[in-house]
Order: structure tokens, then sequence, then C-alpha cells
């Protein structure tokens, strides 16, 4: 039953505790009042909204070539799958062309940026299951180490480690500097390498097995039925990849394969991401191999506000995320301003998932099962 | 010769007189100044020494010994709001270790000296916010990291967005950035270990910044 | 199930016009009194097991209007679902009892723009404090409103 409020004190050993939204689990400002019979869970109400920045106002109040920086603040963790949804709504109404070279570097920021994000998940969510300063804090230091490489050819390539601007309507800002194709290949090879060694790691330690096997168990029919999207669709059997379903700026032209689990639970999420490295590794490499010559965008760079106007129109374009579907709604008016902008944040339908996965629950596996969840609260509470 | 138990400066809260602990963190914070830092007769040698000729010397030293011991261990309670979270843990892992600087992060406000506010304080989020600052031990520090946390940041405008942290709680020093990278939070955390290594009493906090607009 | 069988099927179901889009997606605009018939009937017939948002969108004079978007995973269809809610009238059917997914969806439009969804099991606020007084996303807020004693 989802969320569940009344608390029956009559007789019984209930016991409400409160979650954050403070809390050492690191996920951000997430409260979830907790009712609890002993150590099981009997009823959660999960509270958000502590980190409502009004995102859907703001972008009525600015312009298309002001606000993919904002944008990039929902999903701040993939900041470059969250800009290229708004970008790609904008450039479906207008009917903008995206050239060939622009699309290989969106899938090529991409599928780094989902490397990067993979990293900061593993790290945080192992964290999490093993204490910060017990043993959890190895794989996170380890991990860390692994998404600051990423975010160094981050920093030569835009200027910037976490929120960058680098998507405009109409393809993207800046292209590649000098030597940057050899160090993004080695750093892919070494990050390769190093991922064996997490999954060497994690692979037959029983405490993880404990932790992760059978917990937090997502049917395949309540995934669908929620709205889940991303790994947690694939770890609950559903063969769904918004880069093979609906492929956008070519993901098409590339080969990779889409890990699928039909367990469900916690571990089979965790795999699911682990392949989701090599194959996002794949892709880079395919995208490097064959990185077209051209221009890096269809329009010229961004003087004045006014520059970008869409005709009326509506549409939603859909990114796949580290976390899942990222969607954007738009209603254009024809201005240089958009009417209507409705953001679907993948972690806002992943983390709705939680009141009917956690009734049965032991305190110890709602932390386990929320880190698997891997919310950003950018995208929850927009 | 009998030892009479020291007489308490306040009456004893008795725990079921309060109906829950709201009450009884306002009742502890609401109680009298005493020099909170320091007992009166702590206060009243230090009096005696300083006005002792020559005697600022003595105090001084040992005020420079008690502000290198806090600046050398300042621990962050860990309260990642947003975006500049990701890049505090950044600063907190092997790249940019602040473990060297001594700075441990730590869950619990009450053993913890600094609050690093990294992220938008949004009207819901800000008196849970006001609340830990509340449960932090004297002396404690503020960093305000971020133009979120500083001014309210790109979100200003919006009408849940509170415009700078300095509005729910006295801020020592603000980081800029969107986010500011690990480099700009280790300067920001050396200039506080700069105004720490000046620091003499806590006294009153200054009281958050009225709103100017 | 292929869009143009998705197309005629959906066509024949009281209160639905199916707008002559292109191809994808198949948007079709629903009377509010058959709303609730219109998601059973995609989640039934059509096979739109998936949810993916539920949104509201201010026409000022003209009234809401509220957006479902649902997915057929299989084959690769995607319908939305749209429904005029009138000048001045804010009450809907819910659809959770067909889609789970659109109980948050719809707690956040009621917040966002004071929509009230009959039958939803949990009417509250989601992001915005239980107290908030208006209505943010209608067109008549400023985005910039005070709220004393932080702004």
């Amino acid at each position: 039953m989802p969320d569940v409020r009344a608390i029956d004190y009559a007789g019984s050993e209930r016991l409400t505790m409160n979650m954050g939204p403070q809390h050492p689990s690191a996920h951000g400002v997430f409260r979830a009042i907790l009712t609890l019979e002993g150590e099981t869970v009997v009823g959660v109400d999960a509270v958000i909204g502590y980190l409502h920045r009004c995102h859907e106002k703001l972008a009525e109040n600015l312009a298309y070539v002001q606000y993919p920086t904002i944008a990039s603040k929902t999903d701040y963790v993939a900041a470059m799958s969250s800009e290229l949804a708004y970008v790609m709504a904008a450039e479906q109404i207008a009917k903008v062309e995206v050239p060939k070279r622009a699309q290989y570097l969106r899938v090529l920021v991409g599928e780094l940026q989902r490397i990067a994000s993979h990293c900061l998940w593993l790290g945080t969510w192992c964290m999490d299951m093993g204490g910060a300063l017990g043993g959890g804090a190895t794989i996170f230091l380890y991990c860390i180490r692994e998404r600051e490489l990423v975010l160094d050819l981050f920093e030569a390539l835009v200027g910037a480690r976490l929120l960058y601007g680098f998507h405009q309507v109409g393809g993207v800002r800046y292209d590649l500097p000098e030597g940057w194709t050899d160090l993004c290949r080695r750093t892919i090879d070494l990050i390769d390498s190093r991922v064996d060694e997490y999954e060497h790691m994690l692979a037959d330690n029983p405490f993880f097995d404990m932790r992760t096997k059978g917990v937090g168990v997502i049917s395949r029919e309540l995934a669908q039925d929620v709205g889940i999207s991303g790994p947690l669709l694939r770890g609950s059997g559903v063969d769904f990849d918004l880069r093979r379903a609906y492929p956008y700026s070519s993901y098409e032209d590339f080969e990779f394969r889409v890990p699928v689990e039909t367990a469900g639970d916690c571990y089979a999420r965790y795999h699911v991401r682990m392949v989701e490295f090599r194959q996002s590794a794949r892709i880079v490499r395919q995208v490097l191999d064959g990185l077209p010559e051209g221009p890096i965008s269809s329009r010229p760079g961004v003087k004045s506000l006014a520059q970008v106007k869409v005709p009326k129109g509506e549409a939603y374009a859909r990114v796949e995320g580290p976390r899942g579907e990222v969607g954007c709604y738009l209603v254009a008016d024809g201005s240089n301003k958009p009417y209507r902008m409705k953001w679907r944040g993948a972690s806002f339908s992943n983390l709705s998932v939680l009141p009917h996965i956690l009734v049965g629950a032991s305190v110890a596996d709602v932390v386990a099962i929320m880190g698997s969840v891997d919310p950003v609260f950018g995208e929850v509470d927009r | 010769m009998e030892i009479k138990p020291p007489v308490p400066q306040v009456p004893v809260p008795i725990w079921k007189n309060f109906k829950d602990l709201q009450e009884w963190e306002e009742h502890h914070q609401s109680r009298p100044e005493t020099g909170d830092k320091h007992s009166s007769l702590f206060e009243q040698v230090t009096e005696g020494i300083h006005n002792f000729p020559g005697g600022f010397a003595l105090t001084t030293v040992a005020d420079g010994f008690f502000n290198w011991a806090r600046k050398s261990s300042v621990w962050p309670v860990s309260f990642g709001l947003a975006c500049c979270a990701i890049e505090m843990m950044a600063t907190f892992a092997s790249r940019f270790d602040v473990e060297r600087l001594g700075m441990v992060p730590w869950a619990s406000p009450r053993h913890s000296d600094l609050m690093i506010v990294s992220g938008t304080v949004t009207i819901k989020m800000a008196p849970m916010l006001e609340r830990i600052y509340d449960q932090m031990p004297d002396p404690k520090w503020v960093v305000s990291m971020g133009s979120c946390a500083n001014s309210g940041g790109p979100f200003r405008h919006g009408y849940h967005v509170v415009k700078g942290v300095d509005r729910v709680v006295p801020v020592d020093v603000y980081v800029p950035g969107c986010p500011p990278p690990p480099e700009s939070l280790l300067n920001g955390l050396l200039l506080l270990q700069d105004q720490i290594s000046h620091f003499r009493h806590t006294g009153k906090r200054a009281a958050p910044t009225p709103k100017v607009d | 199930m292929t869009p143009e069988r998705a197309r005629e099927l959906l066509a024949t179901v009281a209160g639905v016009t199916v707008a002559a889009t292109p191809p994808a997606p198949i948007v079709a605009q629903v009377l509010t009194e058959h709303w609730l018939d219109a998601a059973r009937y995609a989640k039934a017939t059509l096979g739109c097991t998936y949810f993916s948002f539920l949104t509201a969108i201010d026409w000022k004079a003209d009234g809401l209007e509220i957006v479902v978007w649902v997915d057929n995973l299989d084959a690769k269809l995607s319908v939305q679902l749209r429904t005029r809610l009138g000048a001045g009238q804010t009450t809907c059917a819910s659809i959770v009892p067909v889609y789970r997914g659109a109980n948050w969806m719809e707690r956040e439009c009621f917040d966002m723009f004071g929509v009230q969804f009959v039958g939803h099991p949990d009417p509250r606020r989601i992001l915005l404090a239980d107290d908030w007084q208006g209505h943010p996303l209608l067109k008549s807020y400023a985005v910039d409103t005070p709220h004393p004693p932080y702004r």
C-alpha cells in the first residue's frame, strides 16, 4: 500500500523514525518517515521538495539560450544528459538540423558522463553499505579517483568539472582540443582495467551478496506501472533502453549491448550498471574512431538573448541518462522563451517506487535500496 | 570537611516537564549567557592575568595554542544539499584530501565544528538547516559554498529559494563558484583556518543578515 | 499492435479524438468525463503499460489541460492523452487506479496548479510545504513572489 501515513499505536511496538533530510547516507535532501515494527518497515512516507528550485517556473522566464546551464543542475551528477534533453526538445520543435560531428560529440560526452556518474554511484553506494570510515570508504576513494580522470577530460574540453554549458540549440559549443582524443583513449583503457578490479573486489564478497541479493525486488509489472526507467527497469527484466528503442543523436551508428537482468533486486541493478560501464567505454572508442569532420553547430555562437526563437509547437525529447529516462516536454509559443516546460526527471519516477518496495524490508535494507535506486535530488525536486 | 557539590547555574531540566525534544532544545538555547565556552572562574582568572602588567603575553600564547588546536582539527558536519555537495565530496576524497588539514567529515552535528552549506537553501529546508546549526556546539563556523548558498545563485528569482544562507545562519567564509571546484573550496577552508587563528572568544554570534531587498 | 492499428482503435473510444500528427506520438484529445476510461483503454487494449509522465499546462483564459504520456515498450508505441478541463475548472478524475506512477505526478500537479484529482489516495502537496499558499506554476503566480521571513 503506497504512502502509508496512519500510525496505529494501540498495543503495538510501532515506532516512527525520521530519516533525514540530513543523514549520512549521502544521497541528498530526502526525508523518509519510516513506521517500524521492530526492525521491519511497515510504512513509508517519503517527503521530498527540500531542493525544489523552481526549475519549471524559471524556464518560462529564461530564454532558450540561457536555460541549458540551469537544466544541467537538475541531474547534477550527469549534467550532459540533462542539458541534452532540453536542447533536443527545442531542436525538435524548431526542426533544427544538428551536424553529424556535433551528434557524435554529444554521444561522446554522454557516455563519458555515464561512466563518471556510475563511478560516483558505485562509490557512494558501497560507502553507505560499508560505513564511511570503515571498509566502505575504500571503494569510494577508488571510484572517485577514476571519476576525477573523466572530469579532467571534461575540464580540458569545456572548462568545468561538474556543471557544463556544453550544449546549445543546434549543436555543441566547444570542439575537441589538441591531444584530447589520445588522453581520452588512455583514460578509457585505464578505467576499463580498474572496473575489472572493482568487480573482482565485490564478486564473491559474502557481505555484499547478503546485502544485495534478494533485497528490494521490483517486479516487472510494478516497474512499468510506476514508470521507473534506466538500470532499475532493465534490472527487472524489461529490455528498454532509449538509445536502442528511440535512437537520438546518431546512437544507431554504434554497436553496444543493452544489459537486462531478471532478478529485480539490488544485485541485478548493480550488475546492469557494471555492464553499462564497459558498454559506454565501447561506445566512446567507436565514436573516437569514427568522428567526422565538420561544424559543431548549425547555429552561430550566442550573442544575444533573442537569438533563438522557437516557433509554436510542442515536443517531448527523451534521453537515456545514467538514471533512466530524462525527458523535457516543451510547449513553445514563438518567442525566445518557452511557454511551459515540464521536466520528467528520471529520479522522480524512480523514487516513487520506494513506498512499494520498502514495506517488509529491514532498516539496513533501506540504505542499500536507496543506494541502488540512485536518486539525485535535483531531478526529484527540480 | 564536607564537600558540597557545585550549585547548578541553571535549574536542572526534568525530562518529563518538556513536551518533546523541540522544547528541550529551546530551553537550552534560551538560557542566559554565562560566557558559554568557559566557566566564570576561568573568565575571572583570564581577566586577572590581563590586568597584571605583562600578563597579556601569557594569554596570547595560550590563545595561540588553543587556536592552533581549533584550526587544525575542524570537523565539518556533512551537510550536502545539491550539486556543490558532489564537489565537496570530491574535496573530501583522495585527490584534494582535506583530511590532511585535519578535517574529518562527521555526520553528527553534535561533534562537529564547521557546517559547509553546499547547495541551494530552499524555504522548506531552511528550518532544518537552522536546527542542525543550533545543534552544533560552540565554537562553530559556517562556510557558504557555491553561489546558491552565497546569494541564491542561478535560482535567486525562484519562489522557493532563500537568497543566500546568511539569511538563516551567520556565515564566516563565502566561496564563490557554480560549483566551486575543489581548489576553490580548499582556498576557502584555508581562509577559514586563518580566521580561526585570530579567534578570541565566540561571545555572542552575529545575528543572521536582515533581509535587504 | 502497430501505431496505425492503435490509432484506429483509439479513435473508436467514446470521447476521444485522435489528432492527425506525424507518426509519433499518437495524440488523443479526451473529454474530461471519459478520462479514466481512456486511460484504462490505453493500458488494457493498446498495451501501454509504461507510464512516463503526467503534467498540466495553464492556457490562461482557456483553463488547464492535463497531459499524460504512456508507452507500449514492446510495440514502440507512444500515446499522449490530453484533456482540457475548461476555463475555471480544476477537477479531474485520478488515474492512479490504472497507473500507480500517477500517484506522485498528480500530487505534483495539485501542488503546482491546484488541480483536484478525484479518487486520489493521498491528496497532499508534494514539493512545497503543506501550509504553502498558492499554486506556483499558474500563470497568475509571479516567479519571485516574496515569502517572509526568508525572501
